[in-house]
């Protein structure tokens, strides 16, 4: 990503300034395509998907070059490089601790103190001409441009959410649209996101796999293979099936899918998924109604449950509301969860012929 | 997309507001609306509550309870009584994409 460190003295005429800043190029290589991918689906890929804070150069900037600021989450910085391909500016790259502009300004890491602080750090002001700095839309969550002049005399602008609108913008003179102000949730925008879903949410199903095969495998005399199988194969299929429901089919068709909130959205592809294969599974002379209520109570919430943990993906849910669906949401899961094991435990108890 | 109705905890002063359009400049989802020479709330369940109005907002206008709006950080910070987290930033359950 780094071509070649430069003097800024090679572009600014300032004799006072010698330090020496890497220059990026607007050109992706392999490598940051398949960590773009990469990104979409490791979690610890990402996490330490990082570049050093700083100053950086695009092209061949000079002491009129406008300044972007960007987040040290790898990522970040390779979009706005790629969106600037053609121009030529400074990028400013804060330490957000390798998260993106707008999280990062959630939690405050992209914000007002870090940014005066990399400001006076790389000595903006010693180079520069001008004394403005263009932040991205999204970052306003965490940067107080009022209390960035008073500290530094720079004025930010807020520039557009995606990147790809910088080159308009600069175009017009710094004036959003008010398209270019609005954060979008696209379908592309939501299927891209599902793998942190279903990863995560695997990584439980596999704890649960463990506790069925034991559960329905347990007999006296110790584990019995065949009883675990036989058991607990429906329910691990089941637990598949609400996986996919709740944590991929419902963040797809999300606008489509009726009711605001989450929890019933989910409820409700958990019910239309989940029932379907509870019937085909069921061979009468094999199962029992115990399993069978089990099995309706627990599954459609289960895809609920995991549907509401994708409010934190969204790009419009707030968290009063999240707190309100949770509020009837959490005990009627573990109303779920409780009702469902005393009926399998029953079922269990039957079998081994303790009632 | 919107999400519950009348959730939001946006408030705005009207009689605070010296319609400087910051609010409108920095909203992700057109909340705020410049109607003859006056700032006002659009639709307040557009709002995110991302903060990003109130934090820029010199003359005190604006106030949001903002905060992570991921469930799994909503139930951390009942279970720990601290303010909602979902440790995004360096382990295991990040949606922050």
């Amino acid at each position: 990503m780094i071509n070649e460190n430069i003097n800024i003295l090679d572009f600014c005429k300032k004799p006072e300034y010698f330090e020496t800043v890497g220059r990026v190029s607007p050109d992706w290589s392999w490598a940051d395509y398949f960590g773009l991918i990469n990104c979409r689906i490791s979690n610890s890929f990402r996490m330490k998907y990082k570049v050093g804070a700083g100053l950086y150069a695009l092209g061949e900037p000079d002491e009129n070059s406008d300044v972007f600021v960007s987040a040290n989450y790898k990522l970040s910085l390779d979009i706005l490089r790629k969106a600037l391909n053609g121009f030529s500016a400074w990028i400013l790259v804060l330490d957000t601790k390798g998260i993106n502009v707008w999280c990062a300004a959630g939690k405050g890491t992209f914000g007002t103190n870090e940014l005066v602080k990399r400001i006076n750090k790389v000595k903006l002001g010693n180079f520069l001409n001008h004394r403005h700095i263009i932040v991205p839309q999204l970052g306003a969550v965490g940067v107080n441009a009022d209390e960035i002049f008073k500290q530094t005399d720079f004025k930010v602008y807020f520039g557009p959410v995606y990147a790809k609108d910088i080159k308009a913008y600069l175009k017009t003179g710094k004036r959003k649209t008010p398209e270019m102000r609005k954060v979008n949730f696209s379908i592309l925008d939501r299927v891209v996101l599902t793998p942190m879903e279903i990863i995560p949410a695997f990584k439980k199903f596999f704890i649960f796999a463990v506790i069925v095969l034991l559960f329905f495998g347990f007999e006296p005399a110790g584990i019995l293979f065949k009883n675990a199988w036989e058991g607990g194969m429906p329910f691990l299929l089941l637990g598949l099936t609400s996986t996919i429901a709740g944590a991929f089919i419902t963040p797809v068709l999300l606008p489509f899918i009726p009711f605001r909130s989450f929890a019933i959205k989910g409820y409700i592809i958990g019910v239309l998924v989940v029932i379907p294969v509870i019937l085909l599974l069921n061979i009468p002379e094999q199962r029992n109604i115990l399993i069978l209520i089990a099995e309706m109570i627990f599954f459609p919430s289960a895809s609920s449950y995991l549907a509401l943990q994708f409010t934190g993906s969204t790009t419009f849910t707030n968290m009063s509301g999240v707190k309100k669906e949770l509020k009837i949401a959490l005990p009627a899961y573990l109303i779920s969860i409780a009702i469902s094991i005393i009926l399998i435990v029953f079922y269990k108890l039957n079998i081994l012929g303790v009632i | 997309m919107k999400y519950l109705k009348n959730v939001s905890s946006l408030k705005f002063f009207p009689e605070k507001c010296t319609n400087c359009i910051v609010c409108i400049e920095v909203c992700p989802h057109s909340v705020f609306l410049l109607r003859n020479k006056k700032v006002e709330v659009l639709d307040k369940d557009l709002c995110m509550e991302c903060g990003a109005c109130a934090i820029n907002c010199k003359y005190g206008a604006i106030a949001v309870n903002s905060g992570v709006g991921c469930a799994l950080g909503v139930i951390n910070g009942m279970i720990t009584g601290r303010a909602p987290s979902c440790d995004c930033g360096d382990s295991s359950s990040a949606d922050c994409g």
